[in-house]
């Protein structure tokens, strides 16, 4: 102990430096980079900036797994009836005709569109998983249109980070950042097994997020944001996912 | 110094996997599964969500959103972790010297020799307080070598971000869902090593392997002295 002092104290303090050095380095990358989560402060931040950072490295053009149509659930789990909303009523008895989304926030036009002007953009359709955070999981084909579609006929700015998304229930929101928002498999879904998408599994309209758990992927939307920053989104942290102590990124 | 951060990172990894579990105690075979789809087995226990029938008519208290930050991140320190000793073990031949089994160890029969010696509760040699016999060198690499990276690579698999980057990482396991069950089953199995673990060290005298393990030093000679 007494002999290693003097030089092992100096080499230990000049590594404890740099890694300092290099971590406040590394910050400053990530957040050039957008690698750095809404709901990174708090004592589960170091772990989800670990995962959002390192999966936007790996994944930031990769597909979410399709299957083929013979591995499509035959009873999926819709995990939900119909909200308990009068105004989301009204709409069920009057078929939908009147639902209107509207997108606002940095783009060039601001506009509502109805279930009908959705479907004049270019439809795509996936045959892809929905896996929710409690474990369970079913295969089914999603049709509609990409996000990314939809966002160039707004004009999406180019400072735009995230994309903010509303359901008509009003404690639902969500947002996902670019990568995922322009992603050719996030789609605004109103088609499942080449049928309408039912109430149940988020009909008329669901934005599928399709890298990332079921929650991600909001039913009965009403509204999309373009921001550059989710400070005055909420409490800030990202989604109402954070909020109710769940991760904003889930991905996992 | 790496050991016992295991250590934490296992306890919350275990407590906040249970607690996750909890939200759906049923396991399946293959890609989907859910409460529509027959279970390969279920846990009598009941679940943290209502709607999962399991026979019960209450609903358990619902922990899931911290537990999921806090697995995640435990998960990130303990391969963190397991990096640096993986490194510096091979850069000072821990593992050549201390874990893999010694050339005349190397038969079913030297095993067997350890383990009988263990049945017949003969008293450890000096040389057994120095170092790590047949079995627990077998053991530990198991451990390290197989049970760690089939538990990453299983928790991986079970990732629509990095299955969508690497899609053979849940292929080659059969699904999604054969993933989460042999992830449940791996845990299963690290708990066994630990708790067989903490077992010996308690009969071989609590105290003196703590000594040893905090100071470094083989507590034989000083005994003797």
């Amino acid at each position: 102990m007494k002999s290693m002092s003097r030089r092992k104290m100096v080499t230990t303090g000049l590594a404890a430096g740099a890694g300092l050095a290099g971590v406040g380095v590394a910050a400053r990358l990530a957040e050039r980079y957008g690698l750095i989560p809404p709901d990174h402060r708090g004592l589960y931040g170091p772990g989800e900036t670990l995962t959002y950072a390192a999966q936007r490295i790996l994944t930031s053009h990769s597909l979410a797994r399709e299957f083929p149509r013979g591995m499509i659930s035959k009873d999926p789990f819709a995990n939900a009836t119909a909200p308990a909303n009068a105004l989301f009523k009204q709409h069920q008895a009057n078929g939908f005709k009147d639902w209107q989304m509207t997108i606002d926030g940095m783009v060039a036009r601001p506009m509502s569109l109805s279930l009908a002007d959705l479907k004049m953009f270019p439809v795509r359709s996936q045959i892809t998983e929905v896996a929710c955070e409690e474990g369970w999981s079913y295969i089914a084909e999603w049709i509609g249109t990409p996000l990314s579609e939809v966002l160039h006929a707004a004009g999406a700015l180019p400072q735009a980070r995230y994309v903010a998304y509303f359901s008509i229930e009003s404690d639902w929101w969500e947002s996902i950042d670019m990568a995922d928002a322009l992603h050719p498999q996030t789609l605004l879904t109103m088609g499942m097994n080449d049928g309408d998408l039912p109430v149940p599994f988020g009909g008329p309209l669901r934005l599928r997020v399709s890298r990332q758990l079921g929650y991600k992927s909001v039913k009965y939307i009403t509204r999309l944001t373009v921001t550059d920053s989710m400070k005055n989104f909420g409490k800030g942290l990202g989604s109402a996912s954070p909020e109710a102590g769940y991760a904003w990124y889930a991905g996992i | 110094m790496t050991h016992w951060l295991t250590v934490v990172c296992f306890v919350l990894l275990l407590v906040t996997g249970a607690e996750i579990v909890i939200s759906h105690p049923r396991f399946y075979w293959g890609e989907v599964g859910n409460v529509m789809t027959r279970p390969l087995f279920t846990l009598p226990i009941p679940a943290s969500r209502d709607t999962v029938p399991t026979g019960y008519h209450f609903v358990m208290p619902d922990q899931n959103g911290w537990s999921r930050y806090l697995h995640f991140q435990a998960a990130w320190l303990a391969v963190l972790t397991g990096l640096f000793y993986g490194v510096t073990s091979l850069w000072n031949g821990h593992f050549r010297r201390d874990l893999v089994p010694a050339r005349a160890d190397r038969s079913v029969r030297a095993f067997w020799n350890v383990i009988a010696q263990y049945i017949r509760r003969v008293p450890a040699s000096d040389a057994d307080a120095r170092s790590y016999n047949v079995v627990q060198r077998v053991a530990y690499l198991s451990v390290i070598f197989v049970l760690f990276p089939l538990v990453i690579w299983t928790g991986l698999a079970m990732s629509p971000a990095f299955t969508s980057a690497v899609p053979v990482a849940a292929s080659a396991l059969g699904g999604r869902q054969s993933a989460r069950t042999i992830h449940f089953f791996v845990s299963g199995a690290l708990l066994f090593f630990v708790v067989v673990h903490v077992a010996m060290v308690m009969v071989s005298g609590f105290g003196s392997r703590m000594r040893a393990m905090v100071t470094g030093r083989g507590v034989v000679d000083k005994e003797r002295v």
